[in-house]
């Protein structure tokens, strides 16, 4: 199969997922439980996107600079501070992890 | 018009987190898969097309072990299941004027980044041109990062694309924090998602669950215990 095929057949695979809901569900009152489940989905989703794959985020063999990096977003996270410098302040913890460990 | 306008400013301003998230990991996809041999048009096609970070990486590693094309094709969709769920939560915060053909062209562009941002702004109703506006910044960040990735980074250093790695986790960790230190119920359903992934992870039983699934298991497992512990609706993010 041509590698074009290949690519179009994984983006239909990949809209699908995306573009039902919000086109299905547009009409329809859900009970009120899938509405409070659904209410707690983006929670659950960060929780589950973050840990454990955040341990290998720097490359296997790098624990160290992924550890340092996850603290640090962390910290910065608690006291609120703007997402870019949470993003930047991770990404120069994981810099200097890896400098010097 | 005026606030529309004033909708597509915060919907830019929301999205540039995402945006330079996205930059290294996308230069790391175009990195790798150059160097794995696959065509240039084709890793800038599947960012165009597919736009979906895991599946683009995990679709040319299984191109260079061989694998077919069905293969291929499903693990993506295993993969991207999890907007599925993310999809039917933000239907139900959209503006009930956004035609349905506007609301499939905003689907293409919801990403787990794109998502988690757009639900957790503080307004019940989600307008399209905020929307638009978010999704337009991750795109155009993820095509223009593949490009650099393929035709620049080459020459990076080591130890910076490493560093990059974390930047996306980085501000997922930036968008959960405060939502979890002022809702416990927030803070319980997290937590929840947190364990049974890593059950997955780590046990022997979850060596035959692929990353796609146990996100899946996880999200939907936690979300609905929070649904039964806290069936009041307690988090008003």
């Amino acid at each position: 199969m041509s590698l074009v095929y290949l690519v179009l057949l994984m983006a239909l695979v990949t809209y699908l997922p995306r573009m039902l809901p919000l086109v299905l569900l547009q009409n329809i009152t859900l009970p009120k439980y899938i509405k409070c489940l659904m209410s707690y989905i983006p929670y659950a989703a960060l929780g589950a996107l973050v840990f454990p794959g955040v341990l290998q985020s720097t490359g296997s063999g790098h624990l160290d600079s992924a550890l340092t990096g996850f603290l640090v977003a962390i910290i910065l996270a608690w006291f609120e501070l703007n997402l870019i410098v949470v993003v930047f302040g991770a990404i120069s913890g994981c810099f200097l992890a890896n400098l010097f460990f | 018009m005026h606030k529309n306008q004033e909708k597509i400013r915060e919907g830019l301003k929301a999205g540039l987190p995402v945006a330079i998230g996205y930059i290294p990991i996308a230069i790391a996809f175009g990195l790798l898969s150059r160097s794995l041999g696959i065509p240039s048009y084709v890793s800038i096609l599947m960012s165009l097309l597919i736009y979906a970070g895991a599946s683009q990486f995990i679709g040319i590693n299984l191109l260079i072990l061989g694998a077919t094309a069905g293969e291929i094709v499903m693990t993506t969709f295993i993969l991207n299941l999890r907007h599925f769920l993310m999809a039917a939560s933000l239907a139900t915060r959209f503006e009930e004027n956004i035609p349905i053909n506007r609301r499939a062209f905003l689907a293409f562009g919801i990403t787990d980044e794109t998502f988690t941002v757009a639900s957790l702004q503080t307004e019940e109703k989600l307008s399209g041109y905020f929307l638009f506006a978010l999704n337009s910044m991750a795109f155009l960040s993820w095509n223009i990062g593949t490009w650099l990735g393929l035709f620049l980074a080459p020459s990076l250093p080591e130890i910076v694309k490493a560093s990059m790695g974390i930047a996306l986790y980085a501000m997922f960790i930036g968008l959960l924090v405060p939502c979890i230190k002022k809702s416990h119920q927030a803070l319980v359903v997290s937590f929840f998602a947190v364990i049974i992934n890593c059950l997955f992870a780590w046990l022997p039983f979850g060596q035959h669950v692929s990353n796609g699934w146990s996100i899946i298991a996880a999200t939907l497992l936690s979300a609905a215990l929070g649904a039964v512990l806290f069936p009041e609706r307690g988090v008003e993010s």
